[in-house]
């Protein structure tokens, strides 16, 4: 891997306990800044649990988390994002009842200036950022092909428009890097496809450092540079997607019953 | 483009309203009732949409509203009563200074109403707003009975149970008419922005917001003090108009009656409260008819004295249960939303 | 104070403190399998104790059957508030339930007004509950003595119901999770109703010995003490039936004991209960013996 300068996020010897359950034991990654990574493993492994523990929903016991050279570890997931660090989630979490654009709006939020009490004394200043975060979010949308959606209720759109809805929400963040949380779930496989080529696309023309879980082997061994992959809460091998695919441990926890039935 | 058609509709509308109203009670077009009436509309449009701002907009089930009333109304009583009409008053203990001598023009008496219902609000907001939903319901309502109970025992303060009498009347119906317009052009201009954008998604998904970037426990105490801060000049604003206020009167049941304007005019809908506000306190009014006794000519039935709350109730009951939505949903009612209508009826 | 006043106020304590326990457990049954503050509870209370109050001095009924008949009645009203207001409300935002709940609150008070109006009446207390025992220095009226026996007892039965019997046992499973005990084939909204109809049950039994402690009955007394008692399950832990007769008999001693030691807060007494709500969900929101439940990110 790349020098330790160049590293955006780095967990060392995570471990998160749920009273007697150990999700996440001795997690340690290193995250190289402008590159796309991926976490895999079994259902339970402990994925989503270590997606908590970076984006801040969780404070482990053990370890440290670092991010762009300061620790992060215990911060509130609000100041998790104003650092820089924005994520979806497995089970979409959209707020239903507002529109995709105001969806959006709300992401650019955290980058305002003008206080709220500016509102009501109707500064101009306000209003120009108003209007500013509004073109903002229009333009994600656009980006993300959610243009047609606009005014729609969030909970009205496909499922695969959620999805992209997510994104466009946490670009809005303007974060530093982006966490995918089973991007690919419930897609087919022309739909993965065409993800892969998006979260490319999406790294080059944000800068972003994007790190996913994905049960999808294709999507992550297509596009991830660097994988890790966990069973049982426990790191059990990592390296790039050749290295994994070759590797007996990971052959035997993830794809086993894979190979066997072939 | 800020100043456009829409923005000038709403100022001309605002002007319009306020002379007529203004015409009416100098040249006492309208019967003293009536114009009880009207101004006890006002206010609870006050209530109806700070109650709207905290629960409907931001999530937060607060079911401690009649307390911030009470605050407003009995620091808008102390400020506006004469020191020689207290002096008189307070039977139970004498009056405590500062209070005796306070005296303030009724702007300030409604401004200071406001002011320490919110200061209450924000010693109250942080241990209770880390709870969820009915929790929240059962530590405000709490709140709000705590309240009562000081105010019962202070008496040095509040003059206890027996309550203040001869508040003096200015709430007039040009001043009712002036803080519902800037309650309304506040809570407006702050969610029809980003920060109401900001709001809803803390009520919808509050990890979603937090996600975002939002602090949402600072929003939550924002939104719940804002709230708080209203329903005191609402509350100030309603000791002047009925002139008489006792520790009673701010049970729940008027916490009731204002979840119930904004319940039948729709959660997150300004508009929507006005006229549940508008619409229930006639109804309310209306059903009195009941209580009274009728005359059919043939036959004749008896007043029913306690009737009008079953019926109230149970319009409640059937509001939640048939249309949980209210009148608007969160729709709003626009100059937009009009014109659309005008064309599907034309 | 005198160790015989001390002795004198254990028993008040404990006898309203079981008062708040049978309530309670009502409050924390429909909340561990529902989710709903049951804001109706109260006033079955009131109803029970209505009842009870026709029963003997309108229709002249023994006590003992006129209580019966009114905790039979109370139950019912107790099913048929769920089966109206709030099963069709089971799959809508909780808070909607909710504003269902006290929707029915009010209606079932401003009914009570209009039907036994709104004057508060009083209650004829049996000759043998007059009475009163001497231990030692200790006067003890049989009331006193009799509301905590009848709760150990009724408290009994519930524990017995609860965990070995069947519909006990589908209880716990639904408090769990609804849909999966549905799929194992339970009938989820008997259970329910089956839940309610225990919870009235008992908040009637307590409204009964309740006018008989304060003796009188009038439509608002259930307001209070139902308010009360919500406060106690959640002391408890909400969702726990020992953890609501905890929390009620905890909060019989806080309220009786402040109040003796304290007498210059008496007026203030209506506060307590309140101020232990907000330091227990402040220290520890899940109560003594509640469960934790988190929502899953």
């Amino acid at each position: 891997m790349s020098d330790s300068h160049d590293i955006l996020l780095r967990a060392e010897g995570v471990t998160m306990r749920f009273g007697g359950v150990t999700a996440v034991s001795d997690m340690s990654l290193a995250i190289p800044r402008g590159s796309i990574v991926g976490v895999i493993g079994p259902n339970g492994a402990g994925k989503t649990t270590l997606f908590n523990v970076l984006s801040g929903f969780y404070t482990p016991q053990e370890g440290q988390v670092v991010f762009g050279g300061k620790s992060i570890k215990g911060l509130a997931p609000y100041r998790v994002c104003r650092l820089g660090i924005a994520r979806t989630f497995q089970n979409i979490r959209l707020s239903a009842q507002m529109s995709v654009l105001e969806n959006v709006m709300v992401g650019c939020h955290v980058r305002r200036r003008c206080p709220w009490w500016m509102a009501p004394l109707g500064l101009p200043m306000y209003y120009r950022e108003e209007e500013a975060i509004r073109e903002k979010a229009l333009r994600l949308v656009e980006r993300l092909d959610l243009l047609a959606y606009k005014d729609e209720k969030a909970c009205s759109l496909p499922y695969g428009a959620q999805r992209r809805l997510e994104i466009a929400r946490a670009l809005a963040t303007e974060p530093k890097m982006l966490l995918l949380d089973e991007p690919a779930a419930g897609m087919n496989p022309q739909e993965s496809l065409d993800l892969m080529h998006f979260i490319g696309h999406i790294r080059d023309e944000f800068g972003l450092t994007i790190l996913l879980i994905e049960h999808d082997m294709k999507v992550v061994m297509g596009v991830c540079r660097h994988i890790w992959v966990m069973e049982y809460g426990s790191l059990i091998a990592e390296g790039d997607p050749d290295a994994i695919r070759r590797n007996p441990e990971v052959i035997r926890a993830y794809l086993g019953d894979e190979v066997n039935n072939a | 483009m800020r100043f456009n058609l829409t923005t000038l509709g709403n100022i001309l509308l605002i002007l319009l309203v306020g002379g007529g109203l203004w015409l009416v009670e100098r040249h006492e077009l309208i019967g003293d009732y009536q114009i009880y009436i009207v101004k006890l509309i006002f206010i609870n449009a006050i209530l109806a949409l700070s109650l709207n701002l905290i629960y409907g907009f931001t999530g937060l089930f607060s079911l401690g509203h009649a307390g911030f009333m009470a605050i407003g109304a009995y620091v808008g009583a102390l400020c506006t009563l004469l020191p020689e009409q207290k002096e008189m008053m307070w039977i139970l203990d004498p009056i405590i200074w500062p209070f005796s001598v306070l005296h303030t023009p009724f702007w300030v008496a409604v401004l200071a109403g406001g002011v320490v219902a919110m200061l209450f609000a924000v010693v109250i907001a942080v241990p209770v707003l880390r709870l969820g939903d009915d929790y929240l319901g059962i530590a405000t309502l709490g709140f709000a009975e705590i309240i009562r109970v000081f105010i019962v025992n202070m008496s040095s303060v509040t003059n206890g149970s027996l309550g203040i009498k001869g508040i003096p009347a200015e709430a007039t119906l040009l001043t009712c008419y002036v803080w519902m317009i800037i309650t309304l052009i506040v809570l407006a201009r702050l969610l029809f922005g980003n920060f109401g954008n900001v709001l809803r998604c803390i009520r919808d998904n509050e990890i979603a917001a937090n996600v975002m970037g939002i602090n949402v426990f600072n929003y939550k105490v924002l939104s719940f003090c804002l709230g708080a801060f209203f329903a005191g000049v609402g509350g100030a604003l309603l000791g002047s108009h009925l002139s008489t206020i006792d520790p009673k009167m701010f049970n729940f049941l008027l916490t009731f009656n204002v979840l119930m304007f904004v319940v039948a005019g729709g959660l997150g809908s300004l508009t929507g409260s006005l006229l549940g506000a508008g619409i229930i306190t006639i109804l309310l009014e209306w059903l009195r008819a009941i209580e009274e006794p009728m005359d059919f000519g043939l036959f004749e039935i008896p007043g029913i004295p306690g009737m009008r709350m079953v019926v109230f109730s149970l319009i409640l009951l059937l509001i939640i249960l048939f249309r949980r939505e209210g009148i608007m949903g969160t729709r709003e009612l626009t100059w937009k939303s009009l014109r659309r209508l005008g064309r599907k009826k034309a | 104070m005198t160790l015989e006043m001390f002795f004198q106020h254990c028993f008040n304590a404990l006898t309203l403190g079981s008062l708040y326990a049978l309530i309670a457990i009502g409050y924390t049954m429909v909340y561990g399998i529902l989710r709903l503050i049951n804001f109706a509870h109260g006033d079955i209370l009131m109803v029970g104790a209505y009842f009870v109050f026709f029963g003997t001095f309108a229709y002249g009924w023994p006590w003992g059957l006129a209580a019966i008949l009114a905790i039979v009645g109370a139950s019912v009203i107790g099913v048929a508030i769920e089966r109206v207001a709030y099963r069709p409300l089971r799959d809508a935002p909780r808070i909607s339930a909710l504003i269902s709940a006290i929707a029915v609150s009010f209606f079932i008070e401003s009914l009570a007004v209009v039907v036994f109006s709104g004057q508060p009446r009083p209650v004829l207390q049996p000759e043998w509950l007059i009475s009163e025992w001497q231990l030692g220095q200790v006067r003890i009226p049989t009331l006193t003595a009799f509301v905590p026996a009848m709760t150990a007892i009724l408290v009994a039965v519930l524990l017995f119901v609860v965990y070995k019997t069947k519909p006990g046992l589908a209880m716990r499973a639904i408090s769990k999770d609804i849909e999966t005990t549905r799929l194992m084939g339970v009938r989820v909204d008997n259970i329910i109703a089956f839940t309610f109809c225990i919870g009235s049950a008992l908040a009637a039994a307590s409204g009964i010995m309740w006018a008989l402690r304060y003796p009188q009955v009038h439509p608002y007394m259930g307001i209070m003490p139902g308010l009360k008692a919500f406060i106690a399950a959640v002391f408890g832990g909400i969702g726990s039936i020992q953890g609501a007769v905890i929390g009620g008999l905890a909060l019989g001693f806080v309220e009786i004991m402040t109040v003796a030691f304290l007498p210059e807060l008496s007026g203030y007494r209506d506060a307590f209960a309140f101020i232990l709500l907000v330091l227990v969900l402040v220290i520890k929101p899940t109560g003594l013996l509640g469960e934790r439940m988190e929502e899953k990110i």
